[in-house]
Parts: C-alpha cells; sequence; structure tokens
C-alpha cells in the first residue's frame, strides 16, 4: 500500500516538474498577447490564432501589431497612444463572440477588428452592431457582409468573391480560352465563388462543368479524372487551405499541367510559400502584393516592414494594416471615437497612397461599406532571386471596375437616426 | 462510365488502405485496454513531423524507418507516464485524458513547428504516373498501398505467431484469466499501446508525404478511423480492415455520382451497420457491451 | 436537522446568493455578464449530462448533439416561423430531446466503450448535417438572422434583446427552474432508481428493475435538458453553429462535469465556472491556450477525478 502510494506520488512529481517546465516555456514564448495597460485608444482584435485558419490570422495579427507600434511612433490617434487587444477566437463562433463581449463590455475597446472566419466574422457584426462599436473586417471573403447582410457599423477591406471573379475571368477567358472546369468547396463561400464566375464566364460566351467537394476534401483523383476527361481550357481551384494546396499537388502530379490553364481566385502567399516548386503555378487575383514597383508606398512599407518579421509581407499584412489606419482616419475626420461618428466619416474616405498602398480612388464605398481596392492579375511561379519573388503582375483591375454597383450586392446601407 | 467506375474503385482501394492503417492501430488499443485513444490522430501528426524532421538527415526512407520508431517510443512513454494510472478506473476517464493529451500535442506541434502547412518531400521517383492512361494513380499512392499491405500482414503474422502477439490476442478476449496464468499484463498493455503508436506514426509520414504537414491533420483523419471500427465490429481486426477499405471505396464511389455526398456516406453506412447489425460486419456479440 | 442537512442547505443557499448578485461583483473580477451567461448554460448543459453520467452511471460521449440540436431549433424557429423567445425555446427542447429519445432506443443494450463510441459518431452525424445543409441551417457559416425577442407579457415587456443583466436574469431563471426539475427527479423514486443502477446494475436487474427501459428514460431525460441549455446558447450567440455540435464540445461538457465533481449535484456548475474562467482568462494570455486547457484535463483526470466537490465529499470511491 505505500508503496504503491510512494509510487504515485513520485510519478506526479516528475510529472508536475516536467508539466512545470514545458509550461514555464510556454508562458515566456514569444506569443504572449501585449499586457493591458491604462491606455486610452483600444482597439480589439478577434482573430483564429489556433485552429485551421491560423496561418492567415498569425499573419494579419502580425501586422495589426506592427501597425500599431507605427501609428504609436508618429503620435497615436487624436493625439493618443493606441493599445491593440488581441483575442483567439479559436475559429468557434462561441468564443468569438464570447470575445467581442468581453473587449466591448469589459476592454471598452472604441473599434472591433476581425475575423477571418467569415461566419465568426457575422456573428460578430450582430455583437458590434447592437452595442454601436465600429467594426471592420479585414480579411473574411464572404459577399454578404457588405451585401445582403450589410451593416451601418461593419466596413471589410479585403475582396468580394464578385470582385476577384470580375477581374480575373476576363484575363483568362483571353489567356486560354472559355471552356472551364470548378472545383470548388461545398459551402457558402465557395458557391458563392462559383455563381459569380459561372456569370461572368456565361456572359462572355463560356461553358463549364464542375464539382462541389467537401471543404477538407484531401484526394481529387475522382474529379480530376472527370476533369480530364472534360478537356477544359482552364481548371479553377476554388479550394481554400490545405485542400487548395493539395488539389494543385496532385493536379500537376497526374500531368494535367500540361493540357490545361490553372487558375482561381485567391491563392494567398502563407499557403504558396508551403508548396513544392511545381506547385507554384496558375493565374489568380492578389489582392495586395508587395512587389508593386509603381506605387512608391509600397516600397517603404516593404522595406519598413519585412526587416521586423522577416520576410515580405503579404496581403493579410496589409489588410490588418489598411483597417487600422481606416480606424485613425476616421477618428482624425470625425474627431471622435463614437461608432456611429467614425462609420459616418469612413464612408467614401479617400485613403492616401501611405495607407492604402495602392494608386487611385482607393476608398470604402458609402454604398456597402466596401473597399475598393485594385486587384492584380498575375502568374504563380517559383521563386526567382527573392525567395518571396513568387507573383508576376500582368494585368490590374481597379476595384470600381471589378465591384460592380451597390444594386448588385444587394446592400441597403441603414444609420441609425 | 465503366471506366471511370473502374478508376474510382481502384482509387477507393487505395484511400481505404489508408483508413485501414489509421483504424487498426486505434483498434488495437480499444481492444485490449479499452481505451478510446483520442490522441490517435496526434501520434499520426507526431509521425510525419517526425519524418519532417528526420528527412534532412536519412532521406525519405530512412524517415518513413525510424519515424513510425520514434512514434512508437512516445507512445510507450505517454501510456507508462499517462495512460495506465487510468485503467483501474471508470471508463470515462480514459476518454478524458486521450481527449486532454490530443489538446496538448496539437498545440506542441504547433508551437515546435508553426500553425502554417509543411511539406514533406518525397523522392521524385515516386511522384510520377504508373502509365499515361492510369494518370491518377502516382508511384506513391502504390507504395503507400504496398506499404499498408506489408505493415498489415506483418501485424497480423505478429499477432498470430509470436509469444507477445498471441498473448495481446488472448488479452483481448479475456484478460483476468491472461494475467492469472502469470502473464504481465501491464507490459503487454504497455507494448500493445506501442504497436498502435506505431502504426499512427507509420500512417503519418505516409500521409505526410501526400497531404502535408500540419498540426489539425490528424482531426479529420480520426472520424473515419472510429467509423471503420465501428462498422467493422468493435473487437474484431478484421473487421476493422474490412471496415476501412469498405468506406474508402463507399467514398470513392459516391463521387462518381454526387461528390457533394462523398463524405456523407460513410456516416450512412455507419448509421445503416448501427440500425441493422449493431455489434458491426464482425464483431461478437457481448464484446464490449 | 442535523449537521449533514444543514450542510446541504448552505451551499445550495450560498450558490444562490451568489448568482442572483452576479452582476454586481463579477465586473471587480474583471468578469462580464455575458461571460456569466456562458458559464450558467454550460453548467445547465453539464448538469443535465450529469443525470447521466453521475446519477446513472452511463457514460456519453456524444452529447454535444443534442445541446446543438436545441441551439439549432431554437434558431431556426425564430428565423423561419416567429420571433417568440419561449416558442423557440420549445422548440429547441423538443428537436434535441426527441432526437436524443429516438437514439436511445438504439443504444440501450450497449455499456461501456462502445457505448461511448457510439455516442460520439452519432453527435459527428448531427455536425456532418447541420454543416451539409447548407441553405437551411447556414453550413459552415452558421445559422444566423436571427435574434432573441423580447419577452411581452402584454403589461409588462423584458427586454432581453438589448439589455444584458435583463437576460442574465431570464437565463438564472430557466436555469433555477430546470434545476430545481433535476433535484426533484433525483429524490423520487425514479431517481433512486438511477443510483441503483450506478451502484450495481446487476443486482438491480436481479430486484426485478426494468434496467433497459430506466436507462433509456434517464438518456431521454437527460437529452430533453441539454436542448433547453442549446437553446438558450443559441440565445446567447443569437447564432448557432456546427461547432457547437461536435465532439470537442461534447468533451468539453464531460471535462466541466468531471472537474467539478460528477457526484455532487451542483459539481457541474463549479466546473462550468472554473472551465469557463480558465479558458477566457487563459486564452487572453497565450496563443498556447490549448496545451493549458489540455493540461488542466490531464491533471483532472490524474489527481483529482472526483473533481472539486469531489474533495468535499467523504466515502464513495470512483
Amino acid at each position: 500500500m505505500v508503496a504503491l502510494i510512494e509510487s504515485v506520488v513520485s510519478g506526479r512529481r516528475s510529472l508536475l516538474k516536467g508539466a512545470a517546465l514545458v509550461g514555464g516555456l510556454q508562458v515566456a514564448s514569444p506569443f504572449i498577447i501585449k499586457a493591458r495597460g491604462e491606455t486610452p485608444v483600444k482597439l480589439g482584435m478577434v482573430d483564429p490564432i489556433t485552429g485551421s485558419l491560423s496561418a492567415l490570422a498569425v499573419t494579419e495579427v502580425e501586422g495589426a501589431k506592427w501597425t500599431v507600434e507605427q501609428i504609436n511612433k508618429s503620435g497615436g490617434i487624436l493625439g493618443r497612444p493606441v493599445e491593440l487587444l488581441i483575442e483567439d477566437s479559436a475559429n468557434d463562433t462561441g468564443t468569438g463572440v464570447q470575445k467581442t463581449h468581453k473587449l466591448i463590455e469589459r476592454d471598452n475597446v472604441d473599434a472591433i477588428i476581425g475575423d477571418v472566419n467569415s461566419g465568426i466574422a457575422y456573428a460578430m457584426m450582430g455583437v458590434t452592431k447592437e452595442k454601436g462599436i465600429l467594426h471592420i473586417v479585414p480579411g473574411g471573403h464572404t459577399d454578404p457582409i457588405t451585401g445582403t447582410d450589410c451593416a451601418w457599423n461593419t466596413f471589410r477591406t479585403c475582396n468580394t468573391t464578385a470582385m476577384d471573379t470580375s477581374a480575373i475571368t476576363g484575363e483568362l477567358v483571353k489567356r486560354f480560352g472559355k471552356k472551364w472546369f470548378f472545383i470548388t468547396p461545398d459551402y457558402a463561400y465557395g458557391k458563392t465563388l462559383q455563381a459569380n464566375f459561372v456569370k461572368k464566364l456565361t456572359a462572355l460566351g463560356g461553358e463549364f462543368q464542375g464539382d462541389m467537394l467537401p471543404i477538407a476534401t484531401s484526394d481529387f483523383s475522382a474529379t480530376l479524372i472527370k476533369a480530364k476527361a472534360y478537356k477544359p481550357n482552364v481548371l479553377l481551384n476554388n479550394m481554400g487551405g490545405s485542400a487548395q494546396i493539395n488539389c494543385m499537388k496532385q493536379f500537376l502530379q497526374f500531368g494535367m499541367g500540361k493540357e490545361m490553364a490553372l487558375g482561381g481566385a485567391l491563392f494567398e502567399l502563407e499557403s504558396v510559400r508551403s508548396v513544392p516548386k511545381e506547385a507554384q503555378a496558375g493565374w489568380w487575383c492578389m489582392e495586395w502584393y508587395w512587389n508593386t514597383p509603381d506605387v512608391p508606398a509600397v516600397k517603404t512599407f516593404v522595406d519598413a516592414i519585412s526587416p521586423v518579421i522577416g520576410r515580405k509581407p503579404t496581403a493579410r499584412h496589409w489588410m490588418a494594416y489598411v483597417s487600422i489606419h481606416a480606424v485613425r482616419l476616421a477618428a482624425e475626420k470625425a474627431k471622435s471615437l463614437k461608432g456611429i461618428d467614425m462609420a459616418r466619416a469612413l464612408a467614401d474616405l479617400p485613403l492616401p497612397p501611405e495607407v492604402s498602398l495602392m494608386s487611385g480612388n482607393i476608398r470604402y464605398r458609402a454604398g456597402d461599406h466596401q473597399l475598393m481596392s485594385n486587384i492584380q492579375i498575375g502568374e504563380m511561379h517559383p521563386p526567382a532571386k527573392d525567395p518571396d519573388d513568387l507573383f508576376t503582375v500582368a494585368a490590374t483591375v481597379t476595384g470600381d471596375e471589378a465591384a460592380g454597383s451597390v444594386e448588385s450586392t444587394g446592400c441597403k446601407m441603414v444609420f441609425p437616426s | 462510365m465503366f471506366q471511370v467506375v473502374m478508376f474510382n474503385l481502384t482509387n477507393g482501394l487505395i484511400v481505404g488502405a489508408f483508413y485501414v492503417l489509421m483504424a487498426l492501430g486505434l483498434s488495437m488499443i480499444i481492444n485490449l485496454s479499452n481505451v478510446v485513444n483520442f490522441a490517435h490522430g496526434n501520434f499520426l501528426a507526431l509521425g510525419g513531423y517526425f519524418a519532417f524532421m528526420l528527412t534532412p538527415y536519412v532521406g525519405f526512407w530512412g524517415a518513413l524507418l525510424i519515424s513510425p520508431l520514434l512514434t512508437a517510443v512516445f507512445g510507450y512513454a505517454i501510456e507508462q507516464l499517462l495512460i495506465k494510472h487510468v485503467y483501474a478506473r471508470n471508463h470515462i476517464y480514459s476518454l478524458l485524458l486521450t481527449f486532454g493529451l490530443g489538446f496538448i500535442l496539437q498545440d506542441v506541434c504547433r508551437f515546435f513547428w508553426g500553425p502554417s502547412p509543411l511539406p514533406l518531400g518525397i523522392p521524385d521517383s515516386l511522384s510520377t504516373p504508373i502509365t499515361a492512361d492510369l494518370f491518377f494513380i502516382t508511384w506513391y499512392r502504390v507504395f503507400m498501398v504496398a506499404v499498408v499491405i506489408v505493415a498489415v500482414s506483418g501485424l497480423f503474422a505478429f499477432l498470430k505467431y509470436t509469444r507477445v502477439g498471441m498473448r495481446i490476442r488472448a488479452g483481448t478476449l479475456d484478460l483476468d484469466t491472461v494475467s492469472a496464468l502469470g502473464v504481465n499484463v501491464a507490459a503487454l498493455r504497455s507494448y500493445n499501446f506501442a504497436v498502435g503508436s506505431y502504426l499512427a506514426g507509420l500512417a503519418g509520414v505516409l500521409a505526410a508525404g501526400q497531404i502535408g504537414l500540419n498540426p489539425n491533420m490528424g482531426d479529420d483523419l480520426i472520424m473515419p478511423s472510429f467509423i471503420a471500427i465501428i462498422v467493422g465490429g468493435v473487437g474484431s481486426l478484421t473487421g476493422t480492415l474490412l471496415g476501412g477499405l469498405l468506406i474508402g471505396v463507399a467514398a470513392a464511389l459516391t463521387t462518381v455520382f454526387y461528390p457533394a455526398a462523398s463524405e456523407a456516406v460513410i456516416y450512412v453506412i455507419m448509421a445503416v451497420v448501427l440500425l441493422l447489425r449493431p455489434r458491426g460486419l464482425l464483431g461478437e456479440e457481448g464484446m464490449l457491451s | 436537522m442535523n449537521a449533514l442537512i444543514r450542510h446541504k442547505y448552505a451551499t445550495t443557499a450560498i450558490i444562490w446568493a451568489l448568482l442572483l448578485t452576479v452582476p454586481y461583483w463579477l465586473p471587480m473580477f474583471g468578469g462580464y455578464t455575458a461571460l456569466a451567461g456562458r458559464v450558467l448554460v454550460f453548467a445547465m448543459a453539464a448538469m443535465s449530462f450529469n443525470l447521466l453520467l453521475g446519477f446513472t452511471g452511463i457514460m456519453s460521449f456524444g452529447h454535444a448533439a443534442y445541446f446543438g440540436l436545441g441551439a439549432y431549433g431554437c434558431g431556426l424557429f425564430l428565423k423561419y416561423v416567429t420571433a417568440s423567445t419561449p416558442l423557440a425555446m420549445l422548440a429547441g427542447t423538443l428537436l434535441g430531446g426527441i432526437a436524443g429519445t429516438l437514439f436511445g432506443l438504439l443504444l440501450v443494450r450497449r455499456r461501456g466503450v462502445y457505448f461511448a463510441m457510439v455516442t460520439i459518431a452519432f453527435g459527428q452525424v448531427c455536425f456532418y448535417i447541420a454543416y451539409k445543409w447548407d441553405d437551411f441551417t447556414g453550413g459552415y457559416d452558421g445559422l444566423r438572422g436571427f435574434a432573441r425577442a423580447a419577452l411581452d407579457f402584454g403589461a409588462f415587456k423584458i427586454d432581453i434583446a438589448n439589455n444584458s443583466t435583463a437576460f442574465y436574469f431570464f437565463i438564472l431563471a430557466v436555469f433555477g427552474l430546470a434545476a430545481i426539475l433535476q433535484a426533484f427527479l433525483l429524490k423520487s423514486p425514479f431517481g433512486r432508481t438511477m443510483l441503483a443502477i450506478r451502484e450495481n446494475e446487476r443486482r438491480a436487474r436481479f430486484l426485478g428493475l426494468p434496467i433497459e427501459k430506466h436507462i433509456w428514460l434517464s438518456f431521454s431525460i437527460s437529452c430533453f435538458f441539454t436542448a433547453l441549455a442549446g437553446s438558450l446558447y443559441a440565445l446567447l450567440n443569437n447564432f448557432a453553429d456546427p461547432l457547437g455540435l461536435n465532439y470537442i464540445m461534447s468533451g468539453n461538457i464531460v471535462m466541466i462535469t468531471v472537474m467539478g465533481g460528477m457526484r455532487a449535484f451542483w459539481g457541474p456548475l463549479i466546473g462550468a465556472v472554473l472551465f469557463v474562467a480558465l479558458q477566457d482568462y487563459v486564452s487572453s494570455m497565450t496563443t498556447n491556450w490549448m496545451f493549458f486547457v489540455g493540461l488542466t484535463f490531464v491533471c483532472v483526470v490524474l489527481f483529482f477525478p472526483r473533481g472539486l466537490m469531489g474533495m468535499f465529499q467523504k466515502g464513495a470511491r470512483t
């Protein structure tokens, strides 16, 4: 009996020691979020830092942190220092909503930024609208956020599927032809994306076939067999995350790259970096790319942020950057941090090139609060000299051209009286 | 049409073979120790990550040999440190323990290797299709099936012809008697867990070569394993083998006709089996009930 | 009144006193009212689950299915039928409860690990349907487009839609009602039978008790209460999503119950407080919160299997 207790106790001790050691490592790690202090302007950011979307969320958060540091160096917002409070939504809606409540009710933030996951972004919109807090969605792509479900307090930085499809369809048809095959994830985002592609393609007289697959499909052989038999000009890879990567790899392994072109809407740099060289291919839209020589502000930004993050910034860094500066500009124009004042100020507010990192009239359109950013179409390729030189721009389409009219989005913007 | 169906049937067997490998490890642990290892998917991921670390030094083939062994050792360690304390208790504790362990392992993978997907380089000779006609069967898939066949045969041979194997088999039927016959049951359970982990690690290396590495990779694969076991019958390894192949083939064939439902069909099969033959295809009545 | 009964009444009184005054003391500890609401919803789900685990001895690891079905039932009702909160809650409770009752019929002969595995599988089927049937349920993105409606009693209105404090008390009221019903159930002859099954199933069978029927009943009742908790969850978030159905949520419910003490009536409430506070606090401190939560699970299982309340109870072994 005594021996038993002794063995359990010693086992306990070594386990506790081990746990303390690893626990200590964790706490000391660079993942700690900034400590809360007594600062006046507070921005709350909710992103899925853990979970399947973490690769994208982590770069967004990185961009946000750096941006806030820069803003503080040049005087903050309305002369007050800015503090960024970051919460992990863990890719779970309940958690995202809870954290939004926490940031608003307990931490009294002045604006909310998030989420990468569109479903969570929606749920958060419910809370931010109820509380009248300015809400910027930097990287959640589903159309209704600035479409049928638009809200007076919500603005979105990244593109809609309507914009991306508009931008790239013409180019793909011109270069390769009108017979397309779609591989699309079977959920709201995928369905909207494909529907928009189909609309633009059929307007140009094209024809298509396609398969709707589960989001996390890892084996595409059956669909690729079908695609090969159809002999399209272009294969559209609409999948996301790991599924997109696997689809590309298998497409190339099966030698189909010789028979048809490959394209799609988004292939984010975070994913591109993690595929083997042969899979760094195809024609895609970039919401923003670090190598944009004709906009000098881009080089300034890239040169400033690259040493800090250790590599070139991606579109996600840009999304966070623009979103936070948008809050700053809105506050400065409205001379107030009240949600409704900032929202009114931000609508149609032209963003200067140092903020938008693009040329042209870049602004959050008043009708739907969607950022009219430029979309770059081009080809993905293995790195030339710089390890991040993965994309060559062939054409640029302005947001206004690509987005279509406000009516077409279905948004009816209503401001509270 | 016939050709398409044949293509997909072959493909289904290939995918099914992979499920079999995953599910067998899980099944072995359930059968002997009554522990549902929720962290099995994370052991798979670890196997893949170990291979990632080893490949620069010993190449893919070396990683394939060594990484599952490392995973087995790791599994053995976990069993000794954590799991063996809960055998005597209510089963809910072992479920919770492995559940919590899964969280820990997933975060450890994220911490050491980052949240972004990582590629595992496979030899070029394996990346090409076997013939122009059968373009979707790359040598890597053939290789995977070959590995699975070798592993499964090895497992069954181990269980049938070696002393430890026989004891494990006897233990799944009646552990008390085995213990009364003087066998060290604690050691037996540890070896069994190590074997199960070995299979998970092996599956991990194979999966990593195919779909790349990320900390969540085990999550999607653990459900089909559960279903393979339930469909085949809890307590029967042959059942698990059949179950895995069945769901692989079913999913593949469904993709021909209605691709969006290819995931659903495995749940449907499970529901049908539970309704019509609750003990599973080859399960024994009274096993673990 | 002897010491034991006095002790029990005192515990209950203290717990109620704390719960009723939450909006006043919680902010002092860095909490916020929505957090308290979340604690109560999870506590309710865990207490309902505990009817099965702690008091009947049956291990279901897929209880999130009924929780999620309750949430979807409530949300779908509010979205497609009418904006009436009480009716929506009824719809949710019925959906989850009836699903559980039907499913229970399949399960009653199984025990142990097999039972657990099948409940997990059923949970995943529900998860899968919720996420696949996206025209109806909103799929992967979840069900949105509904909001809790104010309660209109004709003479006066309780605005639970916009007033967080009012909503908290509403949740507390529902929680209280459920707790009272569960307490009555446990004290009744049926409740005694449940305990008998937990302690020694074979002996109970020899006494002539229809075991399978009782287990089925216990399972069904547990599912109804869990579904009620689920509908509150939908009202709390104004959202229902497939992750509320999957095995990770199930695992959390089990852990809450065990952490608080599965042999104690109020155990799951304590467990919910600990778990939600832990998760909330740790995930704000570090992105490695999963490690700490997992570590807590492991430590509870190894070192505190009888949970927090269990440490105050004498006697019974697990």
